[in-house]
């Protein structure tokens, strides 16, 4: 008993400020380096979030500059509404403070804790106050405050507030010291250019100590504002329900019609029915085990998934296609946005988008861009189940090796939007693996994978293609010299082995003892009304045929002759020259012509 | 067959290859050709002539694409290359033949394997081994000694040897192309192929050829063409036991094999090239028991290589089982040289003449 009594003097509740303070690696500061991106993430994710609400095209403005030893000065700066100066200090100053938290609809931030935990974080580690300026209009003034968190009581513990003059009519700047280190730079642009993907009506300007980047929107276009919806009976767990419940003046069957998403008058009775309780009686009064049975009722009756149209902002496949061109040069891009699907009640919708070859590595594994409500994931890619999903989807089916993730210059990216993101920890890198939302990825990558593999096989019969018509152009010529040499007969004449593998309009480009030669033969077997369209350093003077025209563009001379080649007809022009540059026929389609240079 | 009938065979069998091609274009046609498939798959065992062959699988070449196109060209550069041999009486290792192919532009050869591979398809499809196109190695072929006289073709004219006598102590080296060989007679009961040169020495110093009218034949490890391609040659023109003493270990067996059943990337020529005939004498792994011979243990490669060796076909019969799992039980092997623990004339006095005469050959 002395003991317990020692001990209960020692018991005092925990304030939500001191359990972070000793938790950090909740928030996604459990190391320097993670503090920028995760201070830099949030800000952000607040930043756009506003901008979206106020429908404005965000213009986002970010730095981050070392101040002193280990310490780092970081500034984010939106062009957004603003916020009101009476909130200002509990939005900074406050953990679990937000307007978000109690809406059901797809937003970035959702818990309200990211950018205050930045301020404690900063009040650890450097000890300087946050500062926060921000003005709500041309109206009102700016206000600047220094802001802390008293750690014992989560409460803003405000150090100075003062006007400021502000050359913004609105918006929000953030700057926080904290300690921490620029080693992970490349991850930090890394984040910001996936964010500028997955929001192509956003800008950002960076500096980063002494070097600045842009990722510039590809969009005009507000995106639009998702509105909140109202619950729906399938995914709403008891405890809220009991709270909604308590604050209810309605009676029963109105409150399940107004209190929640897609029930109407008919399913709300045939809850009450089901729970053995009469409509109109008072929704507060009810007993826990009566709101056990409702409960229970809610989850049996069909209820048509919650409308994801307002809740939910998928990126759009052209805008997803538009942001990876913009950051990564590919051959190919192909963007898929799913239908909309539930899990436990909650809306949710997959987008995915590949892409292929360009500039992207020749080999290794596929480049993976995970998102969550337009936010990147950057970390714990392996425990996240858009990358089990990738690893399931047989890639081999599309002509893509693969060693569990597919391999080769491959670009893969996911967005999973929903009003409930299922993450698997507090720190929201990885997505949780629901078998509802799993499907739907694997649905939009085998859709995808078709895509490319329609790609692949196009490009290839291209250069198969390619690859013929050089056989026959170039190499059966000198094979047929080499076979006549040896068995000592007259030179074999091949022209009409290229006329049974070609039937199309041939161009050939060859370039011998200073004397260029192009050759059209027409084995289409109709007339060829065609340009010949030969760029070199060659001028062409003494052409014979002489050229139809002729530009020079520093020294890179086009010449263009309009021909008409009857079928089974050879055209040729001769200039002396070196050769090179590019020659094209145009005036036909691509599919029937066929243009080889002999020289390369 | 002599030097001048297999030259015309030869010129012979390449020009028909060319004329196909000649007659294939001249008739509008995409040039082709048409080659067994060599890969492991594609080996049969053949009965009649004892040996491992290339069996049914044909692929066909058209010039349609880029790169079967070039490989034809390659093939008419290397046919034109041989004719030319021919006609001048000329001869060159593959090696050279890969650095004048530098001169061929679009036909030339990335790599010496890619050139050494075409002089193989030519084989395949002409029928004729590579010695028909005056064409070599680099590396000789190992050493024969023993009582048989041959003449060889050389390049300052024909020569009458004796291997034991015309001769020095390392004895007769076999020349890279056997076919310009002529057998005239010999005074032999059988032949012994060593894997060492070690043991080759010691037979000729203990004068083991001249007691028991063997012919010995070095075969230095894996033996090259030439050196299988006279033991061939021995064993058929005079029908001579062949036998085979090597180390007694799972990869010496193998060289046995080769010399008896013939090598994968040799199937076309394995009746050329194989001994069927040639028996295995030893190193036996009873041998190390009986013997008790002075023996390292068994490598887990070498335990691997046993049990390889327990599925080949080439092994499938009861001696080698016995021998196989009974290596395998004791875990040890040995070398040829182990002998020489018994003392220097162990081998030729007591280990061969008891080997040779339980075999039936002395």
């Amino acid at each position: 008993m002395v003991l317990a009594d020692e001990l209960a003097k020692q018991q005092r509740s925990i304030s939500v400020a001191e359990f972070f303070e000793k938790n950090k690696h909740l928030l996604g500061f459990d190391s320097p380096t993670r503090g920028v991106i995760t201070t830099i993430k949030e800000a952000v994710d607040n930043a756009l979030d506003a901008c979206e609400e106020a429908q404005v095209l965000p213009d986002i403005y970010i730095s981050i500059k070392k101040t002193g030893n280990d310490i780092f000065r970081i500034i984010v700066e939106d062009n957004g509404p603003g916020i009101v100066p009476a909130q200002v200090p509990f939005v900074f100053g406050k953990l679990l403070y937000g307007s978000r938290f109690h809406q059901i609809r797809q937003t970035r931030g959702q818990q309200g804790i990211g950018i205050s935990a930045a301020v404690l974080y900063a009040q650890l580690t450097s000890g300087v106050p946050t500062i926060v300026i921000s003005r709500t209009g041309g109206k009102e003034p700016a206000s600047r405050f220094e802001i802390q968190i008293k750690i014992e009581t989560n409460e803003p513990d405000i150090i100075s507030e003062k006007q400021y003059d502000w050359d913004r009519i609105h918006g929000t700047r953030v700057q926080i010291e904290f300690k921490s280190t620029m080693s992970a730079k490349k991850k930090l642009l890394e984040y910001l250019r996936y964010t500028s993907i997955v929001n192509p009506h956003a800008r950002f300007r960076v500096e980063l100590d002494d070097e600045s980047f842009t990722f510039e929107r590809v969009s005009q276009e507000v995106i639009a504002c998702p509105e909140a919806i109202q619950p729906h009976p399938h995914g709403i767990e008891f405890g809220q329900l009991k709270r909604m419940a308590a604050a209810s003046e309605e009676k029963l069957l109105e409150f399940l019609v107004e209190g929640f998403s897609r029930v109407g008058k008919k399913s709300a009775q045939e809850m009450c029915d089901k729970a053995g309780l009469k409509g109109t009686v008072k929704v507060k009064g009810l007993s826990t085990d009566h709101l056990k049975a409702l409960h229970g009722a809610m989850q049996g009756v069909a209820v048509p998934a919650p409308p994801s149209s307002q809740c939910l902002s998928p990126i759009g496949e052209e805008l997803i296609r538009r942001g990876l061109d913009k950051e990564f040069q590919m051959d190919f891009v192909a963007a898929r946005t799913r239908p909309s699907s539930v899990f436990s009640g909650h809306s949710f919708m997959v987008e995915a988008a590949i892409g292929y070859g360009g500039k992207l590595p020749p080999e290794g594994n596929a480049i993976i861009l995970r998102f969550a409500n337009r936010v990147p994931l950057m970390y714990q890619q392996g425990a996240c189940a858009i990358t089990g999903c990738i690893s399931n989807v047989n890639w081999k089916a599309y002509n893509i090796s693969q060693q569990g993730l597919p391999v080769g210059p491959i670009l893969i990216l996911v967005h999973v939007a929903s009003t409930n993101v299922p993450f698997t920890s507090e720190s929201k890198d990885a997505i949780a693996s629901i078998p509802e939302i799993e499907k739907e990825i694997v649905l939009a990558l085998q859709d995808l994978g078709r895509d490319l593999k329609n790609f692949l096989s196009r490009r290839d019969k291209n250069k198969l293609a390619e690859d013929r018509a050089r056989a026959v152009c170039a190499i059966i010529p000198e094979l047929a010299a080499k076979v006549s040499e040896i068995v000592e007969k007259p030179l074999v004449e091949t022209s009409p082995i290229e006329g049974k593998l070609m039937r199309k309009l041939i161009a050939k480009k060859s370039t011998r003892d200073g004397n260029v030669i192009i050759e059209v033969i027409n084995y289409a077997g109709h007339d060829g009304e065609i340009s010949v369209y030969d760029i070199s350093h060659d001028n062409a003077a003494g052409a014979s045929p002489k050229p139809d025209f002729v530009t020079d563009v520093e020294g890179q001379f086009t010449k263009v002759w309009k021909v008409v080649v009857p079928p089974q007809k050879i055209w040729r022009v001769t200039y002396s020259g070196k050769g090179g540059g590019m020659l094209d026929i145009r005036g036909i389609e691509d599919n029937k012509k066929m243009v080889v240079d002999l020289d390369v | 067959m002599s030097k001048d009938e297999l030259d015309k065979k030869s010129m012979k069998a390449l020009l028909a290859i060319a004329s196909a091609w000649y007659d294939q274009m001249k008739a509008g046609e995409i040039p082709s050709i048409s080659l067994p498939t060599r890969t492991k798959y594609n080996i049969e065992y053949d009965d009649a002539s004892e040996v491992w062959k290339y069996g049914d699988k044909e692929s066909l070449r058209t010039a349609a694409t880029a790169k079967s196109a070039t490989h034809l060209l390659k093939m008419a550069y290397v046919i034109g290359f041989v004719k030319q041999q021919l006609i001048e009486n000329r001869s060159s290792t593959l090696r050279e033949m890969y650095y004048i192919s530098e001169g061929w532009k679009r036909a030339k050869f990335g790599a010496q394997e890619e050139s050494n591979f075409l002089i193989e398809d030519l084989e395949i499809i002409s029928e004729v081994p590579r010695e028909g196109f005056h064409l070599h190695p680099e590396e000789n072929g190992a050493s024969i000694y023993g009582p048989m006289r041959i003449k060889e073709e050389t390049r300052r004219g024909l020569r009458s040897i004796h291997c034991q006598d015309d001769v020095g102590q390392a004895g007769y080296t076999i020349p890279n192309n056997v076919e310009n060989i002529e057998f005239v007679d010999h005074d032999a009961k059988f032949v012994i192929a060593l894997e060492t040169g070690g043991m080759y020495d010691r037979l000729i110093e203990n004068g083991f050829d001249e007691e028991y009218n063997a012919i010995l034949v070095h075969l230095k490890g894996q033996p090259a063409r030439s050196t299988r391609r006279m033991l061939n040659k021995i064993s058929t023109t005079w029908d001579l036991p062949v036998l085979v003493f090597t180390d007694g270990d799972p990869w010496s067996y193998r060289i046995y094999a080769s010399v008896a059943y013939g090598a994968i990337k040799s199937a076309h020529m394995s009746e050329m090239l194989a001994t069927p005939k040639a028996q295995f004498l030893g190193l036996q792994p009873s041998d190390i028991r009986d013997y008790n011979l002075p023996s390292d243990k068994l490598s887990e490669k070498d335990v691997e290589a046993l049990n390889a060796e327990l599925t080949d076909p080439r092994f499938a019969n009861d001696y080698w089982k016995k021998q196989i799992n009974l290596q395998i039980d004791m875990g040890l092997k040995s070398e040829q040289q182990a002998f020489a623990a018994r003392g220097l004339d162990f081998v030729t006095k007591k280990y061969l003449p008891a080997r040779l005469s339980e075999m039936g050959i002395i």
